[in-house]
């Protein structure tokens, strides 16, 4: 079980130009909108034929540029979840999962077993515009294992839904990709969500995909500026290597990396989180002006201009929980330090 | 009063209507898959009759029908049967005229169909033959009517072309519209006036049947 892509696919004035090779696992394609995962999936599916390149799933070859081998959708078993389920509107939630089913005499006996298995018996008879958003995905998804694929294809599965549904919808669908054998590949622009639910990823960026990394590897070391902005990554500078430091123009600050700055790096990026108060003599320590202090749900997001930044320089942006924030009294100005190991580097 | 008019027309803008149905909704589904520029020019040619005067639609067909010419003749010869000045002649007129609406609409509602639908369904192993009468034309379903009744309003409504190639022969190929204008050429206006009122009904029935149709949403787009 496996699935090797490597395409290259011209759209307008959009080059994609992907490739990844995957075990049986769930591998999440991250980007943000407009970067190409759509399309990627889209010619693993035969919706769209890539103009070079080679799709292989599980030893058979769906699509080969040089043998001129381009398999038609319905013989690549590729399971497809579009981003609006594509539920057919006219025919109910059971008529849907029938129309996927292949084998006609068995067409009863499986449709009524997705049906148990997706807690659908009550809304068989619905059509897709009388499903609540839950129920839909849950139909769609049953439709795609009636038709027994070998791969999964999930095109950000939840941005059709309310925010307050999808955790409950993850859960679920979590249950239902662990039941299943082949490979999954999961698009999506959340960082959350590929975290909790995907063990590696690729990350794409302008229509090119980058090497597979673990979940670990992204957070810990992203490799670009973009996989950095994907995992969540909110602060970032300018930088000039200075041996094992680097001098921040724009900030006007010097931070010790506690390595080696290789000589190419001109960016730098430190999560909000890892921006802490300082207790004493840390390294990397420095006062900053507090601009605002915003509260959220459980955190407090202050954002702060370090003394010496010119005045059109980006903010520092600290995430800490509201208890410590209480508990520093907050006056107008603040010392934070920034551990050397939470200094993310790019090369540009 | 003789009803055989009324018959005559109900009967050629049915039959074109059929005829119409099936080929516009074959050019539109066509005409989708061809490249831009081949798809403008024959979108062109198809849309054409719907501009033109129907008299010039008229000659054009009695250049290809007509006794006298290469294809009329041949068919005469070959199978003795008259291409034109017979009842069922008007239906070239019709269908010509009639075509455009129907394929016109057809497109309309094919454009707006969500082409996910037709992916998911072949994605999930059903044929393209499946796709299209079982998820795209059902979608599409209010639209395609629209565009029937419409062709049928126009088949019923034709008079230039038809009486070109069909002729006014009472009893035979004489239609409402052209018994009006026989009618009022002879002077008989109440003949003409009673006419002018079945036409009138059997229109405005048509257009609030479209307008119902056109009311109601696509089932595609209540999402």
């Amino acid at each position: 079980m496996s699935l090797s892509v490597d395409i290259k696919k011209k759209l307008g004035n959009f080059q994609l130009q992907v490739q990844f090779e995957t075990e049986t696992e769930r591998l999440a394609l991250l980007g943000v909108s407009g970067c190409g995962k759509s399309v990627t999936l889209r010619c693993i599916a035969g919706i769209i034929k890539p103009d070079e390149g080679k799709i292989v799933l599980d030893g058979t070859i769906l699509f080969d540029s040089v043998a001129k081998v381009n398999l038609p959708p319905q013989r690549r078993r590729v399971g497809y979840l579009f981003q609006q389920y594509a539920l057919f509107p006219h025919m109910t939630a059971a008529q849907n999962i029938a129309a996927a089913v292949r084998e006609r005499t068995k067409r009863k006996e499986i449709v009524n077993r997705l049906l148990r298995r997706f807690q659908l018996e009550q809304a068989a008879g619905l059509r897709p515009g009388q499903l609540s958003g839950g129920q839909q995905q849950r139909t769609a998804l049953a439709r795609i294992l009636a038709s027994e694929p070998k791969a999964l294809l999930l095109d950000e599965p939840f941005s059709a839904l309310d925010s307050f549904l999808k955790y409950q919808l993850e859960t679920e669908l979590l249950d239902t990709l662990d039941r299943f054998s082949g490979t999954v590949l999961w698009v999506s622009h959340d960082q959350g969500e590929v975290f909790r639910n995907c063990r590696r990823v690729c990350v794409i960026e302008g229509g090119r995909s980058g090497p597979l990394q673990s979940l670990r590897e992204l957070f810990h070391a992203p490799n670009t500026e973009t996989a950095a902005r994907l995992s969540g990554c909110k602060n970032y500078a300018d930088a000039v290597p200075k041996g094992d430091k680097v001098y921040l123009p724009e900030w006007n600050l010097t931070l010790n990396c506690g390595r080696p700055v290789p000589d190419g790096v001109r960016r730098m990026g430190v999560r909000a989180h890892f921006v802490t108060p300082a207790e004493g003599q840390e390294e990397n320590t420095f006062s900053c002006l507090v601009l605002r202090a915003v509260e959220d749900v459980f955190n407090t997001i202050v954002l702060l201009r370090p003394e010496g930044a010119e005045q059109d320089a980006p903010l520092l942006r600290m995430e800490l929980e509201k208890m410590a924030w209480r508990a520093i009294q907050p006056k107008e100005r603040l010392l934070v330090s920034i551990c050397p190991r939470d200094i993310l580097l790019f090369e540009r | 009063m003789d009803w055989y008019p009324l018959f005559n027309s109900l009967r050629i803008a049915a039959i074109s209507t059929v005829i119409v149905f099936f080929l516009g909704i074959a050019c539109a589904h066509w005409l989708s898959r061809l490249p831009g520029l081949v798809k403008a020019a024959l979108d062109v040619i198809l849309t054409l009759p719907l501009v033109l005067p129907p008299t010039v639609v008229g000659w054009l067909l009695l250049l290809l029908l007509s006794p006298k010419r290469p294809l009329g003749s041949w068919v005469q010869r070959a199978f003795g049967v008259r291409l034109v000045m017979t009842w069922q002649s008007a239906i070239f007129a019709t269908v010509v005229v009639a075509f455009p609406l129907m394929y016109r609409t057809a497109r309309g509602a094919f454009e707006s169909f969500d082409q996910d639908l037709a992916n998911a369904g072949r994605t999930l192993g059903r044929s393209d033959t499946w796709v299209f009468w079982r998820v795209q034309m059902p979608c599409c379903k209010r639209g395609i009517i629209a565009g029937a009744v419409l062709a049928f309003a126009r088949a019923l409504g034709e008079y230039g072309a038809t009486s070109m190639v069909a002729g006014y022969t009472p009893g035979r190929t004489a239609t409402i519209s052209t018994t009006v204008y026989q009618l009022w050429r002879t002077g008989d206006d109440a003949g003409a006036l009673r006419w002018v009122l079945v036409n009138m009904a059997i229109s405005a029935v048509f257009l609030f049947a479209i307008g119902l149709l056109e009311r109601r949403r696509e089932p595609c787009r209540c999402r």
